[in-house]
């Protein structure tokens, strides 16, 4: 037995819980796990009024398939699906979608955790922060480090 | 060799433009081509020298030879999520 890719994407246009959950939803599974990364209203104590993500796309498709299948190595069934999102976004709207399904919960939080810990890592998106001051700037990332 | 090197986000900022050409001598290095795109004027030489090299989709290392035939591009610190 092993787990499967449901779907590893980068989409422009707003993500919704459903299709993910349903992309790894199984007969054998007993737990379905969602996690939305969303815009919040503050960085450091600043407001923020919105968010503008950008990718270098073609990489950034190929690392999320590479991140989505090492995440499925690390499960013995179930299925994910992982989506970040680019473009524009206000507040409350969601820049990431994973969803992880398994026959029982525990790996399904773990694998979870690990697929955006490993996206922050490696994924190659930058946020644009938008204050309500009407000021703008690229938030600090996570260097790359080169591939083994 | 001709270089077109892609820039995005902070330092699509410095380079004033998404991609920007360099001439290399045959065998450069990773860190050749940051250091060439560095002298190229006063903002691009804010671009830290451990910048991240991308070739063909692929973070490489500093002493990773350059073909002329490959996408290179220069990644500031990533902050997807």
């Amino acid at each position: 037995m092993s787990a499967t890719v449901a779907m590893a994407r980068i989409i422009d246009a707003p993500i919704h819980p459903e299709p993910l959950l349903d992309a790894v939803a199984a007969d054998g599974h007993g737990a379905a796990l969602l996690f939305l990364g969303t815009v919040r209203d503050h960085a450091d104590g600043r407001p923020v009024s919105g968010m503008r993500y950008e990718a270098y796309v073609e990489m950034a498709e190929k690392v999320m398939d590479e991140i989505a299948r090492e995440a499925a190595g690390r499960l013995e069934a179930g299925a994910v699906a992982v989506v970040h999102r680019i473009g524009t976004l206000d507040l409350r709207e969601a820049s990431v979608g994973i969803a992880v399904a398994t026959p029982h919960r525990a790996p399904a939080y773990e694998v979870n955790r690990w697929i955006i810990e490993e996206i922050k890592k490696r994924l190659p998106v930058w946020k644009h922060e938008h204050y309500a001051d009407g000021d703008a700037a690229w938030v600090e990332g996570t260097p790359l480090e080169a591939d083994a | 060799m001709q270089i077109d090197v892609l820039f995005f986000a902070s330092y699509r900022d410095l380079a004033g433009a998404e991609r920007r050409s360099v001439t290399l001598p045959d065998g450069a290095t990773a860190a050749d081509l940051v250091a060439r795109v560095r002298s190229l004027d006063d903002d691009l030489a804010r671009l830290p020298e451990a910048a991240a090299v991308v070739v063909n989709h692929h973070v490489v290392r500093s002493d990773h030879a350059i073909a002329p035939s490959d996408e290179v591009a220069l990644l500031p610190p990533v902050a997807g999520g």
